[in-house]
């Protein structure tokens, strides 16, 4: 029983991480349909943030707790950058886009060997959040993992309500709804579609400081969590905040709990074949995309 | 209502372009001032890309006025807050917001990013003016997803009064409406025409007589006929190609 729970919590906190690397991803899809295939080359970026920060500020919880609105910001212009340079040139063609991002997080992989060396890095975790807090029963949490659920959580609420409350948000849904006519509503269409890759790599650069956490820092980082994230939109409902909530922590889950109950490439194995099975009974997703509803 | 001055459009040797196929070819079109100017034509004549291009949703070479500004080479939004706003042949509004959030997404469109981070608790006076001109006043919290036809199209309109457009062009505002709706939107435009320059693209002969105070038509990309009501109707070349049908079934 307390494994058992140790384990669920443990595939809570995974979750936690995919949703905060899916949520940007569901967004800048589902309102420009953009593929990002260097999104995970942001996470890296926060996560390195986070180590340069701890070289700089001591005491580990200051920096860490410094990390979070620089990484936000840190990831956040990377991919306003790429959006302006790139993408922004590429709007009606997925395929090559689709390339160009792949190609740019190539490029930023090899950046990140060249400042900071192939050999991955380590960050100290802040005294606080290196225990377990126990729970009546028996049953303990470890602190680190719960600081990333609520990381997430927060993401979550606060994207949640400003999607649905800020006139900005407004005018994310109405471009995701319908482009032209946000457009002869006077609205920049163009700054809307920056605001929103800024908020979406800003998430993923926050997953990456919450990675820290979790284990050491490396140039490849990215690449390994961008396909559950993809994995996550997909099965969520493409342009669905919703879907991926639900998703993400149910693939969390259940990876930590086969790797419990089995090895880590039977695991992976299991989450693949529940993946295509879902897919062939709703190939739409969890929510469909009928309205392209963002909210 | 908008206190600003009246303008009117000049359009000068006006061509779009698709892929070798053209759509406008060289349309001169001067509307007046407070006009309300009906655009007739077969299908494929350019009516709607002709808007398309004023408003900046596809490139076009020539020249477009309004007023004392040249449109052509501006971005979309710019366009509209100069005072350029239209409406789809599909009623588009936003299907998931209110009717309320989408008068003020279009009032609040030119407002700072500071401003927009902040939340508004009154309905400002232009909102509520509009709603009660276009007869939705009494359900502002109605998804517009759920709207009738004819009220989705009403809503259009009220979207373009609280933009402050000052040149309304309707692509097809009374397709698909019932007779009531058809009269209560004539009504409408003669109301918002008294301080605005409206052109409409309509296929509804009935709807054109009773409302148009000009009518221009377009075939093939070009500008055939030009005129009040009846010169367009007594010209023979319109008869020809587009009225001829029309006026056969419906006078």
């Amino acid at each position: 029983m307390t494994v058992l729970f140790g384990q669920l919590f443990t595939g809570v906190s995974i979750g936690a991480v995919l949703l905060l690397i899916a949520l940007g991803l569901a967004l800048t899809f589902g309102q420009m349909n953009v593929i990002n295939m260097a999104h995970g080359e942001f996470i890296m970026a926060g996560a390195y943030t986070t180590y340069v920060l701890q070289q700089t500020i001591t005491g580990a919880g200051w920096s860490l707790l410094v990390a979070l609105p620089v990484a936000f910001v840190v990831a956040g212009t990377m991919g306003v950058l790429l959006e302006v340079l790139l993408i922004r040139r590429l709007y009606a063609r997925p395929l090559d886009t689709l390339l160009v991002t792949w190609g740019v997080s190539l490029i930023l992989q090899q950046l990140a060997r060249d400042v900071f060396g192939s050999p991955n890095v380590q960050t100290r975790a802040p005294d606080l959040l290196t225990g377990n807090i126990a729970l009546p029963g028996g049953l303990t949490v470890a602190t680190n993992r719960l600081f990333i659920l609520t990381l997430a959580v927060a993401a979550v609420v606060a994207l949640t309500l400003a999607l649905r409350l800020t006139p900005l948000g407004r005018r994310i849904r109405a471009v995701v709804q319908n482009r032209d006519l946000a457009a002869v509503s006077g609205i920049a269409t163009a700054r809307v579609d920056r605001t929103t890759f800024f908020i979406g790599s800003g998430l993923a650069g926050l997953a990456g400081v919450a990675l820290t956490l979790l284990g050491p820092i490396g140039p490849t980082m990215g690449t390994n969590l961008i396909i559950d994230a993809f994995l996550v939109v997909v099965v969520g409902g493409i342009g669905q905040l919703k879907g991926s909530v639900i998703v993400a922590f149910a693939l969390g889950v259940l990876q930590a709990t086969g790797e419990y109950l089995t090895t880590l490439s039977v695991a992976k194995v299991l989450v693949f074949v529940a993946i295509v099975a879902f897919l062939q009974w709703r190939p739409q997703g969890l929510f469909t995309l009928r309205t392209r509803s963002l909210a | 209502m908008t206190g600003e001055r009246l303008d009117g459009l000049r359009i000068r040797d006006l061509r779009v372009t698709f892929d070798g196929f053209t759509a406008v070819d060289g349309v001169d079109l001067d509307v007046a001032p407070g006009d309300i100017r009906f655009l007739i034509g077969p299908n494929g004549a350019g009516k709607t890309t002709l808007v398309d291009a004023v408003t900046g949703l596809v490139r076009a070479t020539g020249s477009v006025r309004f007023g004392d500004t040249e449109l052509l080479g501006r971005d979309v939004h710019r366009i509209a807050r100069l005072g350029v706003g239209r409406t789809f042949q599909t009623a588009a509004v936003f299907e998931e917001l209110s009717v309320l959030q989408n008068l003020d997404i279009a009032a609040g469109a030119g407002r700072s990013w500071w401003s927009l981070a902040r939340r508004r608790r009154r309905i400002p006076d232009e909102v509520a003016e509009a709603l009660t001109t276009i007869g939705l006043a009494d359900r502002p919290d109605q998804l517009a997803g759920t709207l009738a036809h004819g009220q989705k199209q009403w809503l259009e309109i009220g979207m373009l009064l609280v933009q402050n457009a000052r040149l309304l062009l309707l692509d097809e505002p009374v397709a698909g409406m019932s007779h009531d709706e058809r009269d209560a939107t004539g009504a409408l435009l003669e109301t918002v025409s008294r301080d605005r320059t409206v052109v409409v693209i309509e296929h509804d002969m009935d709807f054109l007589r009773r409302f148009a105070r000009t009518v221009t038509v377009l075939h093939a990309g070009r500008v055939l006929s030009e005129g009040s009501v009846a010169q367009v109707q007594a010209d023979p070349r319109v008869q020809e190609v587009y009225l001829g049908v029309d006026s056969g079934t419906e006078a």
